[in-house]
């Protein structure tokens, strides 16, 4: 039978489940499991009801279960909220016997999550080297003691069965939001400035512990995506990240790069909405607002990666597309993909050269060239006018007909030059039975969902990678043979299946979910099956 | 590039723009970037040959934050006024000030939004007749100087825009000033708040000293300090990142 096991850790905030979900995802993943960590939080810091949801597989996987086969409760609650969704032969474990030897041998309350992970290691027949190795890893604070913990339990514990090692050669396991960092480092990202928004902020946390590129935090997300039109503008190649109220203060400041042609890549993680919404959960529902960010007659790339690895391609890609067209970029991202933790293996990103300013004659900022791409110099290297009016090819402030008309034509070129790109790309992705008349049409983390369950009863996915410009092309070729297509979104309003109507293709059935919550393959298979 | 310059006749920004030719005489052309707002101030960058980037409404100063911090080399001049960085973008000038900065920040301080055709700003005196407050307003000016000396402003002067050289060089003194720098140039509207006569009668040229930072508060009809009034040396926002 395959093996695949869901695991839940629950406790309150400040018990340390986050952390235990994370070494328990370790443990598998050092027996070569294919690995996945949903988190679900509050908006607090201490008490509430935290719990992440691990997932561990020998197929690859990229969501969790709505069940578990193993409940790890590091408080009353976590039983209460949770045992109802126990797969049969499940195991709950409590917190009775680790509160019992973390007391006995003197540590403090939060090693109780220590000797939990060490009694369901030694459950499920972990090999002690393992789990040591793992603990020696993860822990920086008291390591002695929690090993002497870790071992009590362990010892203490009656096995139940013998988990067998798959592999020994792992992959790296991180969450969306450092895949994202990391994408943008790859493509030559030198600066960073963003303001604090769940769940935008881990982007900022990462880049400025790893001190690989100037990372800096701004008094408002106003100052920040300034700040960064101002170093691109300056030649460094910069980036902000955000959430959907952060997003909506930065959208003046999009439209300025537009007009000004400056490169900026902005992220934004969307959470529940609208306003403040529900800020430590997930949803899909910035879609048709992210695509029509910024006024006047603009375009921009906006793409959306549905894992971690899609997430480092993405980014680097759009980082380098926005130095190529002279633009801003925008990765869609939401709560799932930016702070659930993946398995790691991108194809690797490269840092592409901008088309640069060959020092003939004097430099024209605003050059009309037939595609609309005029090189680029920085301050220092010429005299270099950039400007958020309306402008000559000089870069000076224009209002007659005629110029105004021929920059805006020069751009319009250049727009059509970014559409011609994504026949370059890979825009869109087909998983599934490709021979099904049967599709579902997806977008974002809810990938992950999708495709298992796609596999399962044995249809089509369309995956929409890029969401502008629109793969046209590309998705007619997706949807050759479709005769049914089904859209399935985190949203209340089905964004995406408006998007696709705008570009003339009818979605017969939508499939929605906005509790913020994301799919599970659970849900979507019965939802699926009611249609 | 020859632009046609949109001014209104007798505008006080005549006088900063031909302080601001003779700055870039002396500085050199290669490694100044102007930075502006928008607003009748913001049009200098269009009558200089110089590297400059118009950003959006109160937004110069991060703006320029950036340009700094990718390239330290460059000396970074922002253009704003009273509606920039007293209304819209007031927080930016506060967190520069405090971050220290190493860039220039010449406000135009003309009382009021000119280029809309008049209404008040956060530095229009009370009672002050505009489109938007036609029985006069109901606020009492900021004093900027003491905003950014309480913002820890590592440099804080006042010039008049009537006053080309001199005005000349408190710029440059500002530009060479490692940290965050602010000038005000106290500059008259004759078509909307025509102060030539009120600042003729009443600015002079005050040696430094803090205190004068408080002489004027813009309510009363007292002298008018112009000068340097506070410098320090501290290490800067570029220095330490």
């Amino acid at each position: 039978m395959e093996k695949d096991y869901s695991i839940l850790v629950g406790g309150e905030a400040g018990q340390g489940s986050r952390k235990a979900g994370l070494i328990i995802a370790k443990i598998f993943n050092q027996m070569g499991y294919s690995v996945f960590i949903h988190e679900d939080y509050q908006s607090l810091i201490k008490g509430g009801h935290n719990f992440s949801q691990i997932r561990a597989s020998q197929k690859e996987c990229l969501t969790h279960r709505k069940t578990s086969d193993f409940i790890l409760a590091l408080d009353n609650k976590t039983v209460e909220k949770h045992k109802s969704f126990l797969n049969k032969g499940g195991v709950i474990i409590s917190g009775e016997k680790s509160c019992e030897i973390v007391k006995e041998l003197g540590g403090s309350r939060i090693m109780g999550n220590i000797a939990m992970i060490a009694i369901f290691s030694r459950m499920i027949g972990v090999d002690w080297k393992i789990l040591l190795s793992v603990l020696k890893k993860e822990i920086s604070r008291d390591i002695d003691k929690n090993i002497e913990i870790a071992k009590k339990a362990y010892n203490e514990t009656e096995e139940l069965f013998k988990i067998e090692k798959l592999k020994d050669a792992v992959n790296p396991l991180l969450i969306g939001n450092v895949a994202i960092a990391l994408g943008a480092i790859d493509a030559g990202l030198d600066i960073y400035s963003a303001y604090p928004m769940t769940p935008a902020t881990s982007i900022l946390h990462y880049l400025a512990e790893k001190r690989k590129t100037i990372t800096t935090q701004a008094e408002n997300e106003i100052s920040a995506i300034q700040s960064i039109i101002g170093s691109a503008y300056a030649g460094k190649r910069s980036m902000t990240g955000t959430s959907g109220g952060g997003f909506a203060l930065m959208t003046e400041a999009i439209s300025f790069a537009a007009i000004a042609e400056i490169p900026i890549l902005v992220v934004n993680s969307q959470r529940a909405g609208p306003a403040s919404g529900v800020p430590t959960y997930s949803a899909q529902a910035d879609l048709l607002f992210t695509i029509n960010s910024g006024h006047g007659d603009m375009t921009r790339f906006v793409a959306s990666p549905g894992d971690a690895n899609e997430a480092y391609g993405l980014s680097g890609t759009l980082l380098n597309l926005a130095w190529k067209y002279q633009t801003p970029a925008i990765l869609l991202a939401d709560k799932e993909l930016s702070e659930s933790t993946y398995e790691f293996y991108p194809k690797k990103i490269k840092k592409e050269t901008e088309l640069l300013w060959k020092k003939k004659r004097d430099y024209k900022r605003y050059e009309i060239v037939k595609n609309g791409i005029s090189p680029l110099a920085y301050p220092g290297q010429a005299i270099v006018k950039s400007t958020s009016y309306e402008h000559n090819e000089f870069g000076y402030t224009v209002e007659d007909e005629q110029s105004i008309v021929a920059m805006q034509d020069k751009r319009l070129r250049k727009f059509k030059e970014m559409e011609k790109e994504l026949d370059k790309i890979e825009a869109i992705k087909v998983y599934g039975n490709k021979k099904s008349d049967k599709a579902i049409v997806c977008w974002g983390s809810t990938k992950g969902a999708v495709k298992e369950t796609a596999e399962t009863l044995g249809l089509k996915v369309i995956q929409i990678l890029f969401l502008q410009p629109f793969p046209v092309n590309q998705m007619k070729k997706a949807l050759k043979g479709v005769n049914k297509l089904i859209s399935v979104e985190c949203n209340a309003t089905g964004q995406l299946a408006v998007l696709l109507s705008q570009h003339g293709i009818k979605v017969d059935k939508q499939i929605l979910k906005y509790d913020m919550r994301p799919f599970t393959p659970e849900d979507l298979e019965l939802k699926l099956k009611k249609l | 590039m020859k632009i046609e310059n949109t001014w209104c006749p007798g505008c006080g920004n005549f006088g900063v723009l031909e302080s601001m030719k003779r700055v870039i005489k002396e500085l050199g052309q290669k490694n100044v970037v102007l930075v502006s707002d928008i607003g009748c101030n913001s049009k200098i960058v269009d009558y200089l040959d110089v590297s400059s980037l118009n950003s959006l409404h109160g937004r110069p100063i991060p703006t320029a934050s950036g340009v700094k911090m990718a390239n330290p080399k460059l000396k970074v001049i922002v253009f704003t006024g009273d509606g920039g960085s007293l209304n819209e973008g007031i927080s930016h000038l506060i967190h520069a000030a405090k971050k220290n900065t190493d860039i220039t920040v010449i406000m135009h301080n003309n009382r009021l939004f000119a280029l809309t055709t008049g209404q008040y700003t956060a530095a229009s005196p009370k009672g002050f007749k505009s489109k938007s407050t036609p029985y006069g307003s109901i606020e009492e000016p900021l004093n900027p100087l003491g905003l950014m000396k309480a913002s820890k402003a590592s440099f804080i002067g006042r010039t008049y825009s009537s006053k080309i050289d001199y005005t000349k060089d408190m710029i440059i003194e500002a530009v060479n000033h490692k940290g965050f720098s602010f000038v005000e140039i106290l500059q008259p509207c004759p078509s909307f708040f025509d102060t030539f006569k009120f600042y003729n009668e009443r600015v002079y040229e005050a040696p430094r000293n803090e205190k004068l930072i408080n002489e004027w508060d813009y309510i009363n009809e007292s002298k008018i300090p112009l000068g340097v009034f506070y410098k320090e040396e501290r290490p800067t926002y570029e220095d330490e990142i």
